[in-house]
């Protein structure tokens, strides 16, 4: 069932490949290079929003939710909406000026296809334990959650609040990536998916640039408790 | 132990959860026990989220994004000012509504000590916009507001306390002031619980009292319209938390004209007394004696 969605969703949607984000984004950032921060998080997120979430513009109540959470950097999300259909590449040009829907933290009111506005850390996750509560109670089954965060914005003390209480509930829609880019001031030993695992969530840890082992996490089952992806992009310095 | 107002809270909040199929309630430990039939009755519905106040209100706006009317509730310090900026983001930011119903008001657990007391927290909501801020003077008052705010989709703070008034003044009145004594000297605003200190305090004076259950939006149309005939009118604010917290609206409302302002309130320095919210009224200037002092030197300045 979810794979036939997937595959249709890829029929239908705009003619953008993933090859075509770094154009997309260029038009912000102006040049072929960008920040690790805008793009550490491409190649998961072209995964979720390609092959894994059940989203479109129509935005119908029982989609599928993606909630950026480390709203800094936004160019890739931004240009993935709209490889997707969410707006016309025309915003890019505007990125950051006044009148701009687009700027350097996610608006959710001004950006078609955001779900939730960011920018300070610590945020994305307990939002998403509470729509997670939410959708359970409604009895929209079939809707599943994505939070994306960063290493650096698990030291926020909020999400240590999320990560325990959302396994302690069995929040089975709900997964979390966390893009890995080794930048936590004082680390993370032994990996921050312990301290996940220690709650009673699943995780796994992949390449955060294998778009197929990026799949195959986002997808494999975890019943009756929330999952993590930790998307390993590697420090700064070995790319 | 839980005060009649906190009471009234979890009964009718009961009730209406019966009621509102996307009504739900989200505590963090406190008060949680008294909702165990209300939990029963609707376990998605009515959370538990253990001593997590950041979660507490996050959760609340995840609620709201999928669809549902979420009541948070804690006791003032851990509900507003602990999470400020969860309020402020996963709340407003978002855009996203939300109830949220604190106990324990400025000193009602006096004894305590600080870290049990929030006289800031309508000066700190006050700093957001959108909110509606409630501040009962009488359970029945609380009921009613309780009652509408379930019902809508706007941010409701409402913010209850075991100090209460012998009526509920404000009830019917809908949230603009309501004229509870006519006079030409001044003009006093009672908000909630302080208003049967008021009305004793200014016995004997020649002052209009008004009273708000509601202190924001403020109702500065209603302020204009009782000091209209009066070249510059004095006007006397007594709230029961931060002194000076709706000083600003007072001066916004009557901008155009020369006038004068006594505000009373809470004082912002720290007691570090023990007690009874009684002693810490009388501390602050609060009870009839200090109030009538601080109103009639003000009158014939």
């Amino acid at each position: 069932m979810q794979e036939n969605q997937t595959r249709e969703r890829v029929v239908d949607s705009a003619p953008y490949g993933f090859d075509d984000l770094a154009g997309l984004m260029s038009r912000m950032t102006g040049d072929e290079k960008h920040s690790e921060a805008a793009t550490s998080t491409m190649d998961a997120l072209w995964v979720l929003y390609d092959r894994v979430l059940n989203v479109d513009s129509s935005l119908r109540e029982d989609r599928d939710r993606f909630y950026l959470s480390k709203g800094h950097g936004p160019q890739a999300f931004y240009a993935v909406l709209c490889a997707k259909g969410f707006f016309a590449p025309e915003l890019f040009d505007m990125f950051g000026a006044f009148r701009s829907p687009l700027g350097y933290h996610p608006d959710r009111a001004l950006v078609p296809g955001v779900e939730i506005s960011s920018g300070s850390l610590g945020h994305g996750l307990p939002l998403a334990v509470g729509t997670a509560l939410g959708l359970r109670a409604r009895g929209l089954d079939g809707s599943r959650l994505w939070v994306m965060l960063g290493d650096g914005e698990f030291d926020e003390g909020s999400n240590h609040e999320a990560v325990a209480y959302a396994a302690r509930a069995g929040l089975d829609r709900l997964n979390a990536v966390v893009i890995d880019n080794h930048s936590a001031t004082q680390g993370w030993p032994g990996g921050l998916e312990s301290r996940f695992a220690a709650e009673g969530w699943a995780t796994r840890r992949v390449d955060g640039r294998d778009h197929d082992a990026l799949e195959r996490a986002f997808t494999a089952p975890h019943p009756g408790r929330p999952a993590l992806v930790v998307a390993d992009v590697g420090a700064p310095g070995d790319r | 132990m839980a005060g009649i107002m906190r009471e009234r809270f979890v009964g009718v909040t009961t009730e209406l959860l019966d009621v509102h199929e996307n009504l739900a309630l989200v505590t963090a430990d406190l008060t949680a026990g008294l909702f165990r039939s209300a939990r029963e009755s609707h376990p998605d519905r009515v959370v538990n989220l253990g001593i997590r106040e950041q979660l507490l209100v996050s959760v609340a706006g995840g609620l709201s994004l999928a669809g549902m009317r979420p009541i948070a509730h804690s006791f003032a310090p851990f509900l507003v000012e602990r999470p400020f900026e969860q309020i402020k983001i996963d709340l407003n930011h978002q855009d996203v509504g939300a109830i949220l119903v604190s106990a324990g008001a400025s000193y009602d657990m006096a004894s305590s000590g600080r870290s049990h007391q929030s006289p800031g927290d309508v000066a700190l909501l006050a700093t957001l916009p959108d909110w509606t801020i409630h501040v009962p003077g009488h359970p029945d008052e609380a009921e009613a507001q309780l009652r509408e705010a379930a019902t809508g989709d706007g941010l409701v703070y409402v913010r209850l306390s075991n100090q209460s008034n012998s009526e509920p003044y404000g009830l019917d009145s809908g949230q603009g002031f309501r004229v509870l004594r006519r006079g030409t000297q001044a003009t006093v605003i009672a908000v909630g619980p302080v208003a049967d200190a008021v009305l004793q305090a200014t016995e004997q004076l020649d002052v209009t009292v008004l009273y708000a259950a509601t202190i924001r939006p403020f109702d500065a149309g209603g302020l204009r319209a009782v000091v209209r005939d009066q070249a510059a009118p004095s006007v006397v604010l007594v709230e029961p938390y931060l002194s000076g917290t709706s000083t600003a609206e007072v001066a916004d409302a009557l901008v155009d004209r020369p006038h004068r302002i006594l505000s009373l309130g809470v004082g912002k320095e720290e007691l570090r007394n023990y007690g009874s919210p009684r002693q810490h009224a009388i501390a602050h200037g609060l009870g009839p004696a200090g109030l009538r002092l601080r109103i009639s030197s003000f009158l014939s300045s």
